[in-house]
This record gives C-alpha cells, sequence and structure tokens, in this order.
C-alpha cells in the first residue's frame, strides 16, 4: 500500500511489470484484445495484465536461474562446489511449495472475485471506470442467433432484425441472449466483452457495454462446419442520435421478416451480405430458441412442460416426428462436396438420412393438437411452460 | 424387405469409386508419393529376404522392447504425416489475405485441422509416451518382460490399426471435419453425413483399446514385477511418472470408448444422445469427452516429467533434488487432473461459482508442477552439468514449458478466458506445453536411451542441430500465435480480411519451416549414427554415467534383460551399486522363462482394420465376417498352450561371456 502514494497500486504495478516485454514489440499493431474499447473487455484485459504480473514473479526467476545454474554448474567450471549427494534440503522444500502457493492463493482470490464480478449473466453495475450506472437506464436487448454461417439480430424493443450487422448506442448497457438455430458457436465481439458459446435450444447471456463510436469486429470463435471463417459482422458503436438513424435506416430499407422468410434465411449460406428487416413475426426468436420455427414442431418449452407434469407416457411416441429438428436443415448442395458425397449417393447436409439412421414414424401429417394423446389427469392445457434453460 | 434389394449397395455398401479422390490433386500427389513409398519399401523388403526375419523378430515379438521401439518408429512416421499437415495450414493461413483464397477449400482445410489434431495426439504422441514405456519400465524395475507380454503386442497392433484406418481416410472418402474432438451436433448424422466421423470413431475406438490394455500391462508390471528390494519409494521417477499415466489411462479412456460409443449411436442407428432432436444434448458430449481429454494431457506429460528428472540427475551427475516431493507432485498432479475439465469451456454459461472452482482447481495443479521445476533446478545446483543432447532438450524444455505453463493459468481464470477461448493464443498455450513439454521430453528420452536400444549413441552434432532448429523454430511459429491472439483472431480460419495479420502468420509459417529442418536433423541424426555406428559404440552398456537399473545391462540388452534379477538397496540402484563396488556374475547362470512370440496380436490388428472399413462404409456383411473372424482368432489362441520356452544355460553364458569379453576390451 505503500506504493499508493507514488500512485502505483500492487495491481498497477504488476500489470505495469506485465506490459513491459509485450510494449516495444507491439506498439505498432493492434492488439483490439489488450486495447479494447468495452468496459467488461477492458477488466478483462486488466484481469489478464495482472495475472500474467503475479505469475512473471516466479517465471522470470525461474528461467533466470535455469539459465544461471546451468551456467555455473557446467562441467568445465571446476570452480563451482560439487556435492553429487546433495539431495534434500527441508527449508528449501518449504519455499519450494510455498512460494507457488503464495501466488496461487493471491491468483485464486482474484479469479473467485472476478468470475462473479464480471459473470456474463450479471446485468451491469457501471459504463465504465469512473461512472456507475444510474437505476433508471434501460439496457438495449438484442436477441443473437447463430445461423449456418451468418449471425441474425432482433431488437425486441425498436421491432427490427439485421443480418450480419450490429448496432448500439455508446455507454448504454446492451444485454444479449444467445442462441443457435443447429450448430454451436461462439458469439464474439473482441472489442466488446469475452464471447459466450450460442447452442441450440438454449439461450445463453451477456452483459456488456460498448464506450467508444466505432466499427468493430465480430465473429463466430467456435467452429461450426465449412462456412465458418466467413461468419463475421460488424458491430457499429453509436452515439444516441447515431443509432437511432440506424434504426430508422434499417425499417426504412428492410422488408418485414416472417416466419417463412426466416426458414429461408437459415438455410445455410455463406458471405451473406448485410440485410435489414423492418418488422418481425411475433415470438420468431422465441420459437427459434424452442426449435419450433418450422411449423408442426413441438417447442422445447412444450416438451419441458410435459416432462414438469409428470411426462407423455406411452403416447408421447406420436410426438417424436415433431421432436426431430435437423432433419429440416439441409439443403442439397450448399457446400463443396465432399468426395463421399457422390459415393453415399446423397450430398453433405442433404435432407435425406445417412442409411442406417432410422427415419421416424410417418404418421399423419396433419397439424395435431398440441395436447393430444399425452393428457395427464392434472395438467393445465394452457399453463405456462417451466423457465427455460439458463434464464 | 428385399424388395428394393441393390447389389452394388449390398456388397460395397456406400463404397463407390467416386470416393478415390483422384479429381485433388493434392491428395493425389500425396497418394503417389506414399505408394511410391510404400511401394519402395516392401520391395527393399523382399528384395534382402527380409519378410521372414521381420515376422520372427518384429512383428510377433512380445519382447517389450521390440515392441517399445515399434511404438517409436510408429510415432516418427505419424509426425511426418502430422506435420505435413502443420505445413499445409501454415502456408494456407500464410497466404489466404483478401482475394486470395489460398489453396485449400474449406473441405480440404477443415480435415487437415481435424487429422493434425488427432495424428499428433493419439498416433504421435500417444505411441511415444507408451513407446518409451514400454522400452524403460521393465528395464528400470530389473524386470524381464512385462506382466502380460502377448497383450503388449495385441496393444502395439491396435494403434497401429488405429493409425492406419485414420491413413486410409486420406485415400479412400475423406475424414472429419470437426476439429479433433468432434463436437456435436456438426459431428452427428445431420452435421456430418460423410464418411469423415466414422473413420474418427473407429480409428480411435480402435487404437483406444491397444492404448487401454497397455495402460493395464505396464500398471500390473510396475506393481507387480519389481525387483526384490524395490519399495514404491525407491522406484526411478520416470517409473513412478509411468504409473501415474497408466492409473489416468486405465480410468480415463473408458470414458473416450463411452463417449465415442454414444456418438456412433447417434449415427449407426438413431439415438439421441447428442443432437438436438428429441431432448438429445451435444453439451453433454463437451462433457464427457473433455472428462477424458484433460487427464489425456497429463498422461502425456508426466512421463515427459519423468524423462526429465531421469536426465537432469543423469548430466548434473548428481542425486535428485527432492524425490519424495517430485512423487507427491506426480500423485497430486494425477488425482487434480480430474477436477479440471470444465476449464475447456467456461464459455458454456455455467455460473460463475462453478467456473471459479474449475479455475481455481486448474491453478492449484500448477503448484506441484511448479515444485518440479524447482526440483529440476536444484537438482542442477552443485552439479556437474554435461551439455550433452538430452540436457539441452532439457534446458529448453525448462524454458519453454514455463511459458507455456504461466499463458495456461492466465487461461484458467474465467474471464481471461472469455477474450482468449479458442483464439490462437490458445492454440499458441497447448503447442507451448505439448512440444515443449511433451515431444521436447520424447526425443531427450530417446536420445537418452537409444544407446540402450540399438548399442551405439546418436550423433551430437546432428542432435545438437536438430535441438537448435526445433527450439528456434517452436518459438518463431508459436510467438506470432500469441500476438494473434491477442488481435483477436480465432482458430480453425482458412481465410482472413485484415492485411495486418499477415505479418505475424508468415513469421509462423517461417518457424514450422524451422521445425521441418529440426525434423529432417533428426532423420539425418539417425542416418549419421548409423553409418558412423562403430565409432559411436557403446560397449559398457552405461554410456552417461546412469544411475537407474537399465545402465547395469548390456547395450542393447539380451533378450532376458537381466542374467540374475538385480537386488535393490537404494533408489538410484544402478549409481548405489557402482559405489559399493558392484561386480558383475559370471557363473551360476540358470536357464531362464520366457513368452514366446505370436502372430495373434498382427493378425486381429489388421482384421480390425477390414472391420473398421467396413463399418465405416456400410458393408453389413463384411463387418460382420471380420468381426466373427475377430472373435474366431481370438478364441483359436487361447488353445494356443506353446506360449513359453527356456533360454538354454549355453545361450545365457554365451551372451554373459561376449558381455565379459566386451567390457574387459573396453579396459
Amino acid at each position: 500500500m505503500s506504493l499508493r502514494p507514488l500512485g502505483l497500486s500492487p495491481l498497477g504495478f504488476l500489470r505495469g511489470f506485465a506490459l513491459i516485454p509485450l510494449a516495444g514489440l507491439l506498439s505498432g499493431c493492434n492488439l483490439v484484445v489488450m486495447q479494447p474499447a468495452g468496459d467488461i473487455a477492458a477488466r478483462q484485459r486488466d484481469l489478464i495484465l495482472v495475472s500474467t504480473g503475479l505469475m512473471l514473479l516466479i517465471i522470470i526467476p525461474v528461467i533466470a536461474l535455469t539459465l544461471l545454474f546451468a551456467w555455473r554448474y557446467r562441467q568445465s567450471n571446476t570452480d563451482a562446489p560439487y556435492d553429487p549427494d546433495w539431495h534434500h534440503s527441508t527449508q528449501l522444500e518449504v519455499v519450494i511449495w510455498a512460494a507457488p502457493l503464495v501466488i496461487i492463493i493471491a491468483l485464486g482470490a482474484l479469479t473467485w472475485i472476478s468470475t462473479h464480478t464480471l459473470d456474463p449473466y450479471r446485468p451491469l453495475s457501471r459504463i465504465d471506470s469512473s461512472r456507475p450506472l444510474s437505476p433508471d437506464v434501460k439496457p438495449l436487448t438484442v436477441e443473437v442467433v447463430a445461423l449456418d454461417w451468418k449471425w441474425l439480430f432482433f431488437y425486441p424493443e425498436e421491432g427490427i432484425a439485421t443480418v450480419n450487422e450490429l448496432a448500439a448506442p455508446v455507454d448504454r448497457p446492451i444485454t444479449f441472449k444467445i442462441t443457435s438455430s443447429s450448430i454451436m458457436n461462439s458469439f464474439y465481439i473482441p472489442a466488446l466483452a469475452g464471447q459466450i458459446y450460442a447452442m441450440p435450444g438454449m439461450e445463453t447471456k451477456l452483459h456488456a457495454v460498448i464506450n467508444k463510436a466505432g466499427v468493430y469486429e465480430g465473429f463466430s470463435a467456435n467452429y461450426s462446419g465449412s462456412g465458418f471463417s466467413r461468419m463475421n459482422f460488424k458491430f457499429h458503436g453509436l452515439d444516441n442520435d447515431a443509432f437511432a438513424a440506424w434504426v430508422a435506416k434499417a425499417k426504412a430499407q428492410g422488408k418485414p421478416l416472417s416466419r417463412q422468410d426466416y426458414l429461408t434465411l437459415e438455410k445455410p449460406s455463406e458471405q451473406e451480405p448485410v440485410r435489414y428487416f423492418s418488422a418481425v413475426d411475433d415470438g420468431l426468436y422465441r420459437s427459434i430458441l424452442n426449435m419450433c420455427a418450422v411449423p408442426g414442431k413441438m417447442c422445447m418449452s412444450e416438451m419441458m412442460h410435459i416432462d414438469a407434469m409428470g411426462g407423455g407416457g406411452k403416447e408421447s411416441h406420436a410426438n417424436r416426428e415433431r421432436l426431430e429438428y435437423d432433419n429440416r436443415h439441409a439443403v442439397a448442395g450448399d457446400e463443396a462436396e465432399a468426395a463421399t458425397a457422390p459415393a453415399s449417393g446423397r450430398a453433405a447436409r442433404s435432407d435425406e438420412k445417412p442409411e442406417g439412421v432410422k427415419s421416424g414414424p410417418t404418421g399423419s401429417s396433419e397439424t395435431p393438437d398440441p395436447h393430444h394423446g399425452h393428457s395427464m389427469p392434472d395438467m393445465k392445457h394452457d399453463g405456462p411452460a417451466p423457465v427455460q434453460l439458463n434464464q | 424387405m428385399f424388395s428394393n434389394l441393390d447389389l452394388q449397395k449390398l456388397v460395397f455398401g456406400r463404397l463407390t469409386l467416386e470416393a478415390i479422390p483422384y479429381h485433388e490433386p493434392i491428395v493425389l500427389i500425396t497418394f503417389l508419393g506414399v505408394a511410391a513409398g510404400g511401394l519402395a519399401v516392401l520391395g527393399a523388403v523382399t528384395y534382402f529376404r527380409l519378410w521372414g526375419y521381420l515376422w520372427r523378430e518384429w512383428l510377433t515379438s512380445v519382447d517389450h522392447k521390440k515392441i517399445g521401439i515399434m511404438y517409436v518408429i510408429l510415432a516418427l512416421v505419424m509426425l511426418l504425416r502430422g506435420f505435413a499437415d502443420a505445413l499445409m495450414m501454415r502456408a494456407q493461413q500464410a497466404m489466404a489475405f483478401g482475394a486470395n483464397e489460398g489453396f485449400l477449400p474449406p473441405h480440404h482445410y477443415d480435415q487437415i485441422f481435424t487429422a493434425h489434431g488427432v495424428i499428433m495426439i493419439f498416433f504421435v504422441a500417444m505411441p511415444l509416451v507408451t513407446g518409451l514405456m514400454n522400452f524403460v519400465v521393465p528395464l528400470q524395475i530389473g524386470a524381464r518382460d512385462v506382466a502380460f507380454p502377448f497383450l503388449n503386442n495385441f496393444s502395439f497392433w491396435m494403434t497401429v490399426s488405429g493409425a492406419l484406418t485414420v491413413m486410409v481416410s486420406l485415400f479412400v472418402g475423406e475424414f472429419a471435419r470437426t476439429g479433433w474432438l468432434a463436437y456435436p451436433p456438426l459431428s452427428g448424422p445431420a452435421g456430418s453425413p460423410g464418411v469423415g466421423v466414422d473413420y474418427y470413431i473407429w480409428a480411435l475406438q480402435i487404437a483406444g483399446i491397444g492404448t487401454l490394455l497397455s495402460g493395464i500391462n505396464l500398471i500390473a508390471t510396475i506393481v507387480k514385477m519389481r525387483a526384490p528390494g524395490m519399495s514404491m519409494m525407491k522406484m526411478p521417477v520416470f517409473t513412478w511418472t509411468a504409473l501415474c499415466t497408466n492409473i489416468l489411462i486405465v480410468a480415463a479412456f473408458p470414458i473416450l470408448t463411452a463417449v465415442l460409443a454414444l456418438l456412433s449411436l447417434d449415427r449407426y442407428v438413431g439415438t439421441h444422445f447428442f443432437s438436438n432432436d428429441l431432448g438429445g444434448n451435444p453439451m453433454m458430449y463437451v462433457n464427457l469427452i473433455w472428462i477424458w481429454g484433460h487427464p489425456e494431457v497429463y498422461i502425456l506429460i508426466l512421463p515427459a516429467f519423468g524423462v526429465f528428472s531421469e536426465i537432469v540427475s543423469t548430466f548434473s551427475s548428481k542425486r535428485l533434488f527432492g524425490y519424495a516431493s517430485m512423487v507427491y507432485a506426480t500423485v497430486v498432479i494425477t488425482i487434480l487432473s480430474y477436477l479440471v475439465w470444465l476449464h475447456h469451456f467456461f464459455t458454456m454459461g455455467s455460473g460463475a461459482s462453478v467456473n471459479s472452482f474449475f479455475g481455481i482447481t486448474t491453478m492449484i495443479i500448477s503448484i506441484p508442477t511448479g515444485a518440479k521445476i524447482f526440483n529440476w533446478l536444484f537438482t542442477m545446483y552443485k552439479g556437474r552439468i554435461r551439455f550433452e543432447v538430452p540436457m539441452l532438450w532439457t534446458l529448453g524444455f525448462m524454458v519453454t514449458f514455463t511459458v507455456g505453463g504461466m499463458t495456461g493459468v492466465l487461461l484458467a481464470v474465467p474471464p481471461a478466458d472469455f477474450v482468449l477461448h479458442n483464439s490462437l493464443f490458445l492454440i499458441a498455450h497447448f503447442h507451448n506445453v505439448i512440444i515443449g513439454g511433451v515431444l521436447f521430453g520424447m526425443l531427450a528420452g530417446i536420445t537418452y536411451w537409444f544407446p540402450k536400444a540399438f548399442g551405439y549413441k546418436l550423433d551430437p552434432f546432428w542432435g545438437k542441430t536438430s535441438f537448435w532448429f526445433w527450439l528456434t523454430g517452436f518459438w518463431f511459429a508459436f510467438m506470432p500465435l500469441y500476438v494473434l491472439g491477442l488481435m483477436g483472431v480465432t482458430r480453425r480460419l482458412n481465410h482472413f480480411d485484415d492485411p495486418s495479420l499477415q505479418i505475424w502468420f508468415v513469421i509462423a509459417a517461417f518457424g514450422a519451416v524451422l521445425v521441418l529442418l529440426g525434423i529432417l536433423s533428426f532423420i539425418m541424426t539417425l542416418v549419421v549414427s548409423f553409418v558412423k555406428r562403430e565409432e559411436l559404440r557403446d560397449v559398457t552398456g552405461d554410456p552417461w554415467g546412469g544411475r537407474t537399473l537399465e545402465w547395469s545391462t548390456s547395450s542393447p540388452p539380451p533378450d532376458y534383460n537381466f542374467a540374475f534379477t538385480p537386488m535393490v538397496h537404494d533408489g538410484d540402484a544402478w549409481w548405489d551399486m557402482k559405489r559399493r563396488g558392484y561386480s558383475r556374475p559370471l557363473h551360476g547362470f540358470k536357464p531362464i522363462h520366457m513368452p514366446r512370440n505370436t502372430g495373434t496380436g498382427v493378425i486381429l490388428g489388421m482384421i480390425s482394420i477390414v472391420f473398421a472399413f467396413a463399418m465405416i462404409w456400410y458393408i453389413w456383411w463384411l463387418a460382420a465376417a471380420t468381426f466373427v473372424a475377430m472373435l474366431a482368432v481370438t478364441i483359436v489362441h487361447t488353445f494356443n498352450y506353446n506360449r513359453d520356452f527356456y533360454i538354454p544355460v549355453d545361450a545365457v553364458m554365451g551372451a554373459e561371456n561376449k558381455r565379459t569379453k566386451m567390457l574387459a576390451g573396453h579396459v
């Protein structure tokens, strides 16, 4: 603490310590993780620097001692002492175990605290290091869907949706709700905040804020198939007026996004241009999240509701077809044909099932009564479904 | 059922001529190269009439030393394949900027990075580790072979079959395009309908059987077959690390087998364990595979730690500092390695408490690991260090691995992981520990024990050349990836838009070329040393001033390893024997009971490749036939009572007298 008057907290010192090797070498290039524009990413950066500094307290002496001992006790240096039987020292053993232990206790405490304060599910409490968040600021909600291989963003309050372009006002907290249509991806804007997986049938959350206007890179950080390399988008940090203008532009230029349009959009494609949608069908994001965007499919929430009520019993077999989501997915010829494709007589990702995979019962295709055949005595047919995972 | 019977499908399953990628020039040229090389080798073997020798002395051998050597040969051959993949990736990433798409389209590039990971872990690192343990452990504990010699041979051939299955995928069909752990739903029947993931599954399942059985074998060997007087706390450190590694193998590999079996059920019979459909959950797969996957990391690194412990002590001519704390550190790492798997997916959205629990357990592992590094450090302290090639690898490791360890702990801090996960920073980290730790350790171990295996040392000039190319190559190849990770570049991309990244990829590609020179120098080492073998001959059996029992016998050791089982009184048994004026017994030999060679392992291995191929291509009749054949061969083998023999006294005396003469000629 005595360092404080000098303007250096111990953690600040560690940060500086870690920066030394980086500074000279890398001043020229754009280390976005080290120079982010959002408060969460900045705190994550600080954590990287502090932890690195803490560890360098051990690492640097170890490397230095390795080189020093190797040199000093080389065979040709007969001046150095030689003690072939010296193999134990209780004092040294204590130091050997205690020194890393102390560092890990410090780092462990830092980890526990920072993991909780920087939990992506935790609503923000500040805009940046100097500005606390006033309680009456309402965060911007963005619902994110990872598709093969593009990003779909819903703005429920603004009533618009976009493909491969994201915008948010500067200094206003953003609440992302994230899911995927079929393959796992990871939603990542390095300048804004750390990533989180986008998983089918599940919703993850991320709270973040952008502090500087600008255009930033966003992309999928989890390999998801052949179009993965181009699955990126621009994230625009805009001031309030520019954001309003951007929303207005989306409303003016875009067409509405119906469920049918979504099903077309969802088909695998690469390098999709930016697209705007002026309006969105009611509940589209919820049905994507619940994997029931295709008419007739059973929503996850409904299935969970049934399970929560004790399960559907034998009759639930009739639901089988409604619970198969993935085989709708594929479109013939959407990716380069693999060597096997002609061999199997089926292009990769065609909607023909591979041999050996049983197809579901081909029952009647008329839309069944949602509760037909699996009613439980006390089941409320119109009751609310249990909450989603992760909510 | 027979109404739409298709004869071609019935006979060939989904295999057609189209599966042979003759329209892809890169694959075609590779195929021609491999075929020409293979034919040249086969032709040479035939021309020199070596088939009988190979079959009798090597392929059917149950001698742990020969099996160990064959594992290492397998690993080095597969290293060339895995490294060729690495070079292609580095070249692709160095050129694919802006309008330039590079030379690898995604469906080829994605197979390459998957194959690179699978091959390097399962068919390079694992055989190196298993091979070294196989060769060294029985010698270190004064045993004549492993506990189950036939099982050892069988394990080896299952590993070979797995490797060959991966190689077949290069020329018939395709390999998985999923990344080396084949996460569903991408690897499920809807995401990957082709044969790629099936190749992946069957290669790993077959090799996994081999790994598991060899784990059981070595545990039994270490627990039951130590020389009299060698209590647990007098075991050489390498044997300790081998014991812990094999315990990890036995506990972890069944998880891999089970999770791949579940994935196979999803793919073959339409279950829904990991699909999005019918309540399946892909995230279960991610958890399960890492419950195997993280211990796997320690399966690889612990034996490397053991190698370094032996080398540091030998080349410092000094007892290992802190033997007991070294052993406890190894055991602690073994246990903790099961409590950290979730750090591979902090970004899945577990709660903050779960994430910090796994983050902190991960960090705790760095305490025993740190203790180990300090112990090596203080072994050098007040030693007389000889900078022979194995010691250079060790020093290179101590500097390189510490950096990799640090970035690893950094990645264990969940909020830091959120920005570094799946980035090239992560790639740099695990190559930093796997190359700087496992690979350096294995190359050090090969150099160290080579004279024991073949009777002559490796040429130091080319050994040092290889070391310096590897070391500088590693730093040039992976430091840029750390930087790129901090620039927010994620892994597995095959094209970039931002031109400012290119320079770093070019530096990394340059590093890969240096590593290539390192590999070529290593091959040169083998060639030059063979040519100069008389000059480099080790007549004493103890070329480095060794400390453990393997150096007490001749180089190469006789089939029976030790004419008399040694008695152990101290930790560094051979050092202790030398100090107390050990004199080699020259008479009183007895016939030695030894296991007899058998071809069953090779035969089962080869049938299992055909079985895997049939399963992959849905050739059901062939799968059924080969499965029955495997059962039949196994049952027939149980009726083979001709399993052992005695080496007659004359032969033992002949071998021992020859050694006596050699030792006398040397002095």
